[in-house]
């Protein structure tokens, strides 16, 4: 099957790897899908750093061909949009993620550019009371 | 105050902060990394984040001027004044962490997997693949047609008006919807 080249948005970090083409599937090979995401295939199953979620219940997850990206994605609770054709897909946060850490009360830090540039992140704000305010043109 | 737009670029944004000439970060979010991390579905939306970090009032529509209130029924009146009793007197709207999380929303797996499909229809967008991007953010709409900042929000990258005819469509879904938004957090 062909290999082709492949980008991933993990979270909106791009990365471009190898994959294989399988039908409507696009597989990974084990030492990739790792490189890329951090996902080992071990005997306990697909494993994210010490959590491992069994795969005894999905036979077709691994193949000769790799690892079944949408398939994996999906075992491990993270929304995959996938688009073959294009070459390209985006992994995004899982709502239990988004929703344990909002429910924490702790307000999540980020890093974005200012008009001119200029980088700012929420942390740099600690000690401060903050109204984050979201906006747009439309 | 920290301002995040959630727009395609600066330059959507730029007439209206350089006008504002703020002292505070005004800060761009074509990715709608916030709107993501924040549950954020619509805007304005305002979020009061304390010295130590937390959140001590969730996601509201919240607007500092009354010129649109004849169309969206929101005064800024309470929420400003609240704010500045806040500010200068360290009054919280909300005596308890749990009554802060009864008044948050939080994120579904539909919406999250909406926000992929939104996530890759920019990036294909950005890439020029038009086509692939549409299929993307049709998807998006389909699986959170009650999130502005996606369905909305994608009008202009699409060549669509967000003032026009594929808005007027959303608008009428949301009113007959109900108008889910945030829960409200001044009203019992």
């Amino acid at each position: 099957m062909p290999s082709v080249p492949f980008t991933i948005l993990d979270e909106t970090r791009p990365l471009t790897v190898t994959a294989t083409v399988d039908g409507d599937a696009v597989r990974l090979a084990p030492p990739v899908l790792e490189a890329a995401l951090g996902w080992s295939v071990k005997p306990e199953g697909l494993c994210r750093g010490a959590v491992c979620v069994p795969t005894r219940s999905r036979p077709d997850l691994v193949t000769a061909e790799g690892v079944d990206l949408a398939g994996a994605a999906a075992l491990l609770g993270r929304p995959l949009a996938l688009d073959v054709e294009a070459g390209a897909a985006a992994l995004g946060a899982s709502a239990a993620e988004r929703a344990r850490r909002l429910a924490s009360l702790e307000a999540p830090d980020f890093t974005l550019a200012d008009l001119d540039g200029r980088i700012h992140s929420l942390a740099d704000h600690r000690g401060k009371k903050v109204l984050l305010l979201a906006y747009a043109s439309w | 105050m920290i301002t995040v737009a959630l727009d395609r670029s600066a330059d959507d944004v730029r007439e209206y902060v350089d006008a504002a000439r703020p002292t505070h970060p005004s800060l761009v979010d074509p990715e709608h990394r916030v709107a993501d991390l924040y549950r954020i579905v619509n805007v304005p939306t305002g979020i009061w984040i304390d010295e130590r970090g937390r959140i001590v009032r969730p996601n509201d529509a919240v607007f500092g001027t009354d010129t649109f209130v004849a169309l969206h029924g929101i005064p800024s009146g309470p929420h400003l004044d609240a704010l500045r009793a806040w500010v200068t007197e360290g009054k919280l709207p909300f005596a308890t962490d749990d009554a802060v999380r009864a008044k948050q929303v939080l994120p579904t797996p539909e919406e999250q997997q909406a926000r992929a499909h939104r996530a890759l229809a920019w990036h294909l967008h950005q890439a020029g693949r038009r086509d692939a991007a549409e299929r993307h953010f049709v998807r998006a709409g389909e699986l959170a047609p009650h999130d502005f900042t996606i369905r909305r929000g994608s009008m202009p990258i699409r060549g669509q008006d967000p003032m026009g005819a594929e808005f007027a469509d959303l608008y009428r879904e949301w009113v007959a919807a109900g108008r889910p938004f945030y829960e409200p957090l001044d009203r019992p």
